[in-house]
């Protein structure tokens, strides 16, 4: 088996090492420092108001709609599972263009978009579709597979004993798949967080209002690389404790099988 | 052509780091490689040109120019860097990155409107309450020459166009795409830059900024001779002629 042993570290050193570079490349006071530079901290709360907005949303019509497909044959199902899993494996830029194109002010609904007084692009709420597009399908994807793993003889006595689809989705499905859920909301919210190249060509880049961390890291990038890499250790740090979060809490729930 | 180079430049855009991409169609070929990091703005004029290049398969990695000096800094070298001002290859040349740089063409910066825009007809329209503004972010020499017009005015329409400003795009292709897409009322870019979806409003001789593009061999260009070749034939020769043809002015005399 030993020789097994060299292509895994190969692929740790590949994947560790620009990792661990973002931590070595200047000293670490220096990055503190540079984070102490103004709008490094307004990127990064843009970046988690916008990201958990997304992810509210994702759970809320997620939630329900991944139940539904676990739960029920219809026709068309393959279908809709994979038109909803698509954003995964979408370029940003094709993502990006998709956007615009769908509801861009020449998009295809950008007009009923402008009616309703709605305005995305250049705006906050542009950032938040963005981020959406492209995480729901992570969290979608999670909760579909915890909803389906489910011990179907659980749902059907829930409602044997005279509770309503909508108390068993809630007394039994969700609790019964919430670790499913939780690492599904993690991912989204690492997706989210990360978003780079939709944001920028469909809300655009301005401090404060669009300008997320990604975007924020960008544009230090050709100026200020002390900067870019004092946000990135910002994110690469908070993509850990998300995943660290993740590994615990499916840990957890197998333990508890 | 034009889409081509757009689909090009909104890929390296996406990317975030301006990868390389082949100028040709055709498979690779077997012979040397030349790699020219060009600025958003040559897109159109150099993809065409550099098909044509003999003795070289010409990779053009498009991005802002500011990126691309990043890039140099950090050590990804191409082997001709060509930029939208001469304050960046000057600064590089300095530093011992690039030879002397050569200027070797003119732009002219304009006020970029969409097709349907009626309401702005001068700068100090942009003053105007509610209009949405899209420039260059400060470290893209667009984005410097914008900042440059609006200082010649008075602070306070200054003032008011700046509370205006939408989007602080990373390179010219990200303000002519919020433009085209319909998304701005108004933006700075380029002259060469404008199509058949934009009008141009050129600016009063006292704001205009004088738009030089200067370029150089990358140390350690390989081979530097073919680079060499590249960068006279940006002065003058094949792509010299399609800059002429895309709208630029010819270098300012030595």
């Amino acid at each position: 088996m030993s020789w097994f042993a060299v292509p895994l570290a190969l692929a740790l050193a590949f994947l560790a090492l620009p990792v661990l570079a973002i931590f070595l490349d200047s000293p670490p006071g220096e990055l503190i420092d540079a984070l102490g530079e103004p709008g490094a901290l307004d990127a990064l709360w843009l970046s988690l108001r916008t990201s958990l907005t997304a992810l509210a949303i994702v759970v809320l019509v997620g939630t329900p709609a991944a139940y539904l497909l676990a739960t029920r044959r219809f026709r068309g199902r393959a279908l809709v599972i994979t038109l909803i899993e698509l954003p995964l494996v979408l370029p940003p830029a094709v993502a990006g263009i998709a956007l615009l194109a769908a509801l861009g002010p020449s998009g295809i609904l950008g007009g009923a978009i402008e009616d309703a007084g709605v305005r995305l692009t250049f705006e906050t709420a542009g950032v938040v579709v963005a981020l959406t597009f492209v995480a729901s399908p992570y969290y979608l994807r999670q909760a579909q597979a915890a909803f389906g793993a489910l011990d179907r003889s659980w749902l059907e006595a829930s409602r044997t004993l005279g509770a309503s689809p909508a108390r068993t989705f809630a007394r039994i499905a969700i609790p019964t798949a919430a670790p499913g859920l939780v690492t599904g909301g993690a991912l989204a919210f690492g997706r989210a967080l990360g978003e780079f190249g939709a944001t920028l060509m469909f809300a655009g880049s301005l401090a404060g209002i669009t300008q997320t961390a990604p975007l924020a890291i960008y544009e230090r990038f050709a100026t200020d690389f002390e900067a870019a890499l004092a946000l990135s250790a910002v994110l690469v740090a908070v993509s850990a404790a998300i995943l660290l979060a993740v590994k615990l809490v499916e840990g957890d729930a197998l333990r508890r099988r | 052509m034009r889409r081509l180079a757009l689909a090009v430049a909104v890929a390296a855009l996406a990317v975030g780091c301006g990868e390389e991409e082949g100028a040709g169609t055709g498979p690779p070929g077997e012979g040397p490689e030349l790699v020219v990091s060009a600025a958003a703005s040559l897109a159109d004029a150099l993809t065409a040109c550099s098909r044509d290049f003999e003795g070289a398969e010409v990779l053009l990695s498009l991005g802002g120019s500011d990126e691309l000096a990043a890039q140099i800094r950090r050590g990804v070298t191409p082997d001709v860097y060509a930029a939208a001002d001469t304050r960046l290859p000057e600064e590089l040349a300095s530093e011992g990155l690039v030879e002397e740089p050569v200027e070797f063409a003119t732009n002219e910066l304009v006020l970029a409107l969409p097709g349907d825009e009626r309401e702005i007809e001068r700068v100090e329209d942009l003053a105007e309450p509610g209009v949405r503004l899209v420039v260059g972010a400060e470290s893209v020499p667009v984005g410097a020459y914008t900042r440059e017009v609006l200082g010649r005015l008075p602070a306070g329409t200054r003032e008011r166009i700046l509370a205006n400003v939408r989007s602080e795009e990373p390179d010219v292709r990200g303000v002519v795409g919020k433009l085209t897409q319909g998304a701005a009322d108004a933006g700075f870019v380029y002259l060469t830059d404008i199509t058949g979806d934009l009008t141009a409003v050129e600016l009063p001789p006292r704001l205009r900024p004088t738009v030089v593009y200067a370029a150089a061999v990358v140390d350690g260009a390989d081979p530097g001779e073919l680079a060499r070749r590249y960068l006279d034939g940006l002065v003058d020769g094949p792509c010299g002629d399609a800059l002429r043809e895309e709208g630029f002015g010819p270098p300012p005399a030595r």
